[in-house]
């Protein structure tokens, strides 16, 4: 198949620049209200390093994060929406595609690369938060299958860093279907025994939750980071109450059994190469990744929960 | 049959309230055949409302509280329904109802969301809104039926998966997910039917078969109308732009290529002729089912996985062929 030959090198964007964190030399912390310093924010993976608050990071971000040296080889990005519905509310859909890949460069909310993770050959898919709120249709589903279906391939490990509010409504139905989709691409990894881990990042919600989100070998989520099906105003209205604090949090996911661990952003990529290894994945070269914090302990979940 | 109207059915309400009026007459010839002439006239104003039905009108013919699911059918197109419970994990959600039958000698699993018919039912029933245990009764019942090799018949009509506090807990998300990816794989013949709602991930996670049908009336969505209203015009009375924009019925499914076939229904809709509406059902499923069945093992999970493998195809574009 065609598309299996094409790759492309990262693309230099304006979206390399972390997303969320406010312009200017400095940003206060919503988790310790702190002024930092933007340049010790970003050479600490944006980690706030007074309270460790974890501030969303974009996708080539994350990529860059997890890929040795920061280098991978980018698949598929120039698949994009043809707007099947014709769908138009306030505006048209191809609208705020056309605002979306302007502002984030890529095609759509997703960006998938292979490269070397700890000298682990390894096919990672991020999702991009910005671009339309990282929601999944065709595009998002027909490139993360092909993500799947490469490291089926190549025998190698799938992580998919997930970060979106779900379904994109715009597609209709066609976007649901991406969540059988995906899901059955990794029935077929599952047969074939090779890994997959879902990194939980701040939202992981809707549909993306109920399908590939759910179904990892790990399932691996950053701290306080959102992650439900179900979006809390709807909880709400259906209850008729206020949810308890900390609810849909990864501690309150930790405690009712649904995630495996939480992990520090500046840890994840030593876990994950660990993880690997544990499930049989090979190295092409000697482990380069060293653990810099000690190991943390999952915090008590919030009260209420 | 129920006589039951929609607000669109106006024009149909009124004449059967004519012959209301006329019923409490003594009985002529005269009054006869007024009776018979104001039926024709139902029957045509119904079909000239049924040809040009709007997505928002579907929405409500799909949701009529007389529409037949599940338990219909059971009752109609099925004999010895044996009821099975439980997910042997929590507990035994009542939104999603599955056991054993024969359909025509042979014998088969039902799976289905019942949203239930009188105010206690529909309470007993949580409204056709399953929680995570729903979803694990469901698999557990398919992995049976896959281990004796029966064909399972999945019976779709629900809102969505209940967004409640519990649901989260024990996490409807995940048990949806196993669904998705473990019924992909299930070694058995699948047909599912869309009988009413299609309510997005809570309709999906029953959803995967190797055949997926849609009665002409029902809809399918990623999302509620009412829901789409709310978020992006800010005013759920939005709803039946909503609707219309977000091509949830049978015909659009039908041409996205997410559904094989639209099973008719009697004009008027499913809800006013219950045995017409079996009877109808009752031939496709039996055409499908047979079709399926004559595949080997490996052809038809070869087959389900590729028709689920090719959904968005047509949704988009690959600019490096475009351009090369
Ligand atoms: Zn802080």
């Amino acid at each position: 198949m065609a598309w299996f030959k094409k790759t492309r090198t990262p693309r230099p964007t304006a979206s390399d620049k972390p997303s969320r964190v406010p312009e200017g030399l400095w940003v206060k912390c919503p988790g310790c209200s702190q002024a930092i310093y933007n340049k010790d924010l970003s050479a600490n993976q944006n980690v706030c390093p007074k309270c460790a608050h974890h501030f969303r990071i974009n996708a080539s971000e994350r990529l860059r994060l997890l890929f040795d040296d920061g280098e991978w080889t980018e698949h598929d990005p120039d698949l994009v929406s043809t707007d099947p519905l014709r769908f138009t509310d306030t505006k048209s859909y191809i609208s705020r595609l056309k605002a979306g890949q302007a502002a984030n460069g890529g095609k759509d909310a997703v960006i998938v690369g292979s490269g070397l993770l700890d000298n682990i050959p390894t096919v990672i898919a991020a999702q991009e938060y910005g671009f339309i709120g990282g929601s999944m249709g065709v595009v998002v589903g027909e490139k993360i299958t092909r993500a799947i279906e490469r490291a089926i391939v190549e025998r190698c490990p799938v992580i998919i860093v997930c970060c979106s509010g779900g379904a994109r409504m715009m597609e209709g139905a066609l976007s649901l279907m991406q969540m059988a989709k995906i899901s059955g691409a990794l029935a077929r990894l599952d047969r074939a025994r090779l890994p997959y881990i879902a990194v939980l990042t701040d939202p992981t919600t809707g549909g993306v939750t109920a399908s590939f989100a759910m179904l990892g070998d790990l399932h691996i989520a950053e701290p306080k980071a959102q992650i439900g099906f179900a979006g809390p105003r709807v909880i709400e209205q259906t209850i008729r109450q206020k949810l308890p604090e900390g609810f849909q949090r990864s501690e309150f996911l930790l405690e009712k059994g649904m995630i495996d661990l939480i992990v520090d952003r500046r840890e994840m990529k030593a876990v994950i190469a660990n993880a690997l290894v544990f499930m049989g994945a090979t190295r092409v070269g000697p482990p380069i990744v060293v653990r810099s914090l000690p190991v943390s302990q999952p915090e008590p979940a919030a009260q209420g929960s | 049959m129920p006589a039951d109207t929609l607000e669109f059915e106006e024009p149909i309400a009124v004449l059967l309230k004519e012959i209301e009026a006329l019923s409490m007459l003594p009985q002529t010839d005269a009054r006869e055949r007024e009776i018979e002439s104001l039926r024709r006239r139902i029957a045509s104003v119904r079909e000239d409302l049924y040809r040009t039905l709007t997505p928002w009108q579907r929405v409500l013919v799909a949701r009529h509280p007389s529409r037949p699911g599940i338990e219909i059918f059971i009752e109609r197109l099925f004999t010895g329904f044996t009821e099975i419970h439980g997910d042997r994990r929590f507990a035994d959600d009542h939104a999603i109802m599955t056991g054993f039958a024969e359909f025509h000698g042979q014998p088969v699993l039902i799976v289905g969301h019942v949203k239930g018919g009188d105010t206690k039912q529909k309470i007993f029933r949580n409204f056709g809104y399953a929680r995570p245990e729903g979803y694990r009764k469901a698999l557990r019942a398919m992995r049976l039926a896959e281990k004796f090799r029966r064909p399972i018949l999945v019976f779709v009509d629900t809102p969505a998966a209940y967004p409640g506090i519990e649901s989260e807990e024990r996490g409807v998300a995940e048990a949806i997910a196993v669904n998705l990816r473990d019924m992909m794989l299930l070694d058995t013949p699948v047909l599912v039917v869309v009988t009413g709602e299609g309510g997005s991930g809570g309709a999906l996670g029953i959803a995967i078969g190797d055949r997926v049908l849609m009665q002409e009336y029902s809809i399918y969505s990623v999302i509620p109308p009412e829901g789409c209203a709310a978020l992006v015009w800010r005013d759920a009375s939005k709803k039946a732009e909503a609707a219309e924009a977000l091509k949830l019925t049978a015909p659009d499914l039908l041409g996205f290529g997410i559904i094989d076939e639209i099973i008719p229904e009697p004009v008027g809709g499913a809800h006013t002729d219950h045995a017409l509406t079996t009877q109808l059902l009752d031939g496709v499923l039996t055409r499908l089912l047979a079709e399926v069945s004559a595949l080997d093992n490996a052809t038809r999970l070869e087959q389900r996985y590729q028709k689920f493998r090719s959904m968005g195809r047509l949704g988009l574009e690959f600019l490096d062929e475009a351009a090369g």
